[in-house]
């Protein structure tokens, strides 16, 4: 693999003419899927993801159910057609479980679940085509189609990936950057209070290197949250709009 | 399927007892609407919209082995996923029935209507090409069947067909369109109490007694698939085909409308 390695950065910008602090752009619509509770419509890139939430509802079967909070449940799953590769096998398989965990652990700190005790709230993520950081991607829409839920939460996350290409931290690595890159660190966090809910990293990082990820990380926050509140508000101000 | 309430349920009834149903005839479609091309990653793709019900439909092409009782021909790969986001009652886990039972009737109109010259998907000995059709079901209203049927046949009017050099599969770059020979298309009715309508919506499914699929191209019958613990008379099936022919005449413009 090294040695047919693309040259990732050519003339200080990468292969798809971003500067490395530089996002994809990103859309989101809430509210797209009737039946859900909530749910979201996510475009990052070329990356596709849609996220709905249903319940909180009874918790099935019985005994998973918590008598102090309600139980979120997650499920992340790539579409057999969403890669430009051959195609996949459908369902989640042992890296989309893993994701679906690690999603699930993060809404589990964000969701005031003590308010519902008893049932279980499911959030469902559905990546339709995938071009890097669809986990990013994921949690980012999910957050919206929470929101969009009306489900209390302490907080509206984020995520992103930063990653290392050459000498440089880059943030949001799409998927030629996410194959060959030195490293690659997905991230979510709380942006009231600045706290990480998720981290996973996988390369190699110096100390220095590993807080520039995290600093970049927090300044695309910024841009993907204000995103988030968008979408939130879009549907409102179109009927608002309807009556001045 | 999903559970409604009783006095939904008795209201539907009610109504088609009198012969009327809520915003329109009794066999009128609801509003469909079909994109092509949402996943540029993908072969060919499209989303059909039919009142609530959105569906995406996505192929992609691989090279593979032949069914060892069809040596010289590729293969047709359907299957359907009512994904847990498109509606309360979908379970995660392995494919239900319904699902199962959606991929096959898609898959038999596909198939048995010639959509695809499968011999043409050979390559050379032991080696041909895959085409699979992955119906991903996102939102849940009712007539799943049609909507699907129509998806599948959106996407494989957009699909761009692989090229084979050196061992290698190509995917970009200057790409021939996979040849469709034929269109096939679905009508699906309901049966509740005496009263038959088009295009069941997901409260309408939710207290039919019978469903009854009918997929045909211009001259042919293609496929039928009749559901449920209901039954429907010889006469009724009989006016509900020449009915099929009628209004397939307007999804299949659907499909042929759509620009290349």
């Amino acid at each position: 693999m090294e040695a047919n390695k693309p040259k990732l950065i050519v003339d200080g910008k990468r292969l798809d003419g971003r500067d490395f602090d530089e996002l994809r752009p990103i859309k989101i619509e809430a509210g797209v899927l009737k039946n859900a509770d909530g749910s979201a419509y996510l475009e990052w890139g070329k990356n596709k993801v849609f996220a709905a939430v249903y319940g909180p509802r009874e918790a099935l079967p019985k005994h998973t159910a918590d008598p102090e909070r309600a139980v979120i449940k997650c499920r992340y799953a790539m579409a057999p057609f969403s890669s430009l590769e051959e195609h996949g096998r459908s369902g989640p398989n042992r890296r989309a479980i893993e994701i679906s965990k690690v999603t699930k652990e993060v809404f589990e700190n964000v969701i005031m679940g003590e308010n519902f005790p008893g049932t279980e709230i499911s959030i469902f993520i559905e990546v339709v085509q995938s071009d890097g950081g669809t986990r990013a991607a994921g949690i980012t829409a999910a957050a919206v189609a929470l929101a969009t839920s009306g489900i209390p939460m302490r907080d509206l996350p984020f995520a992103v990936s930063a990653g290392k290409i050459g000498d440089h931290v880059v943030i949001d690595l799409n998927k030629i950057e996410d194959n060959y890159s030195d490293a690659d660190v997905p991230i979510a966090i709380s942006p009231r209070t600045g706290e990480i809910l998720l981290l996973q990293m996988d390369g190699s990082l110096t100390r220095e290197e590993f807080k520039e990820a995290v600093a970049k990380v927090k300044k695309a926050g910024q841009v993907i949250s204000k995103i988030q509140r968008e979408a939130l508000k879009a549907p409102y101000e179109k009927i608002s709009n309807k009556y001045k | 399927m999903q559970n409604i309430n009783s006095i939904k349920s008795a209201y539907i009834k009610e109504m088609l007892n009198n012969g009327v149903r809520s915003e329109r005839g009794l066999f009128d479609y609801r509003s469909i609407s079909v994109s092509r091309n949402i996943i540029p990653n993908a072969e060919g793709s499209a989303e059909v919209n039919l009142g609530s019900t959105k569906v995406l439909a996505g192929v992609k092409i691989d090279i593979d082995e032949p069914m060892p009782d069809k040596p010289n021909e590729g293969n047709l790969v359907m299957s359907a996923e009512l994904l847990p986001l498109a509606s309360a009652d979908y379970d995660t886990g392995p494919p239900s029935p319904e699902a199962i039972e959606l991929a096959r009737v898609v898959d038999r109109g596909i198939r048995a209507a010639n959509v695809i010259d499968t011999e043409s998907l050979f390559i050379s000995e032991g080696k041909v090409w895959s085409v699979f059709i992955d119906i991903y079901i996102m939102n849940y209203d009712g007539n799943l069947f049609d909507a699907s049927t129509l998806a599948a046949m959106a996407a494989l009017t957009s699909t761009r067909m692989p090229k084979y050099e050196d061992e290698k599969v190509i995917r970009e770059g200057k790409l021939e369109k996979l040849k469709i020979n034929n269109i096939v298309t679905s009508c699906t009715y309901a049966k509740i109490g005496n009263r038959i309508i088009l295009d069941p919506n997901g409260d309408e499914e939710s207290v039919m007694d019978s469903r009854l699929t009918i997929a045909n191209d211009e001259t042919y019958i293609r496929a039928m698939q009749k559901g449920l613990s209901g039954s429907f008379k010889e006469s009724e099936i009989n006016e509900l085909v020449d009915m099929t022919f009628e209004k397939s005449k307007d999804l299949r413009s659907i499909i042929n409308k759509l620009s290349d």
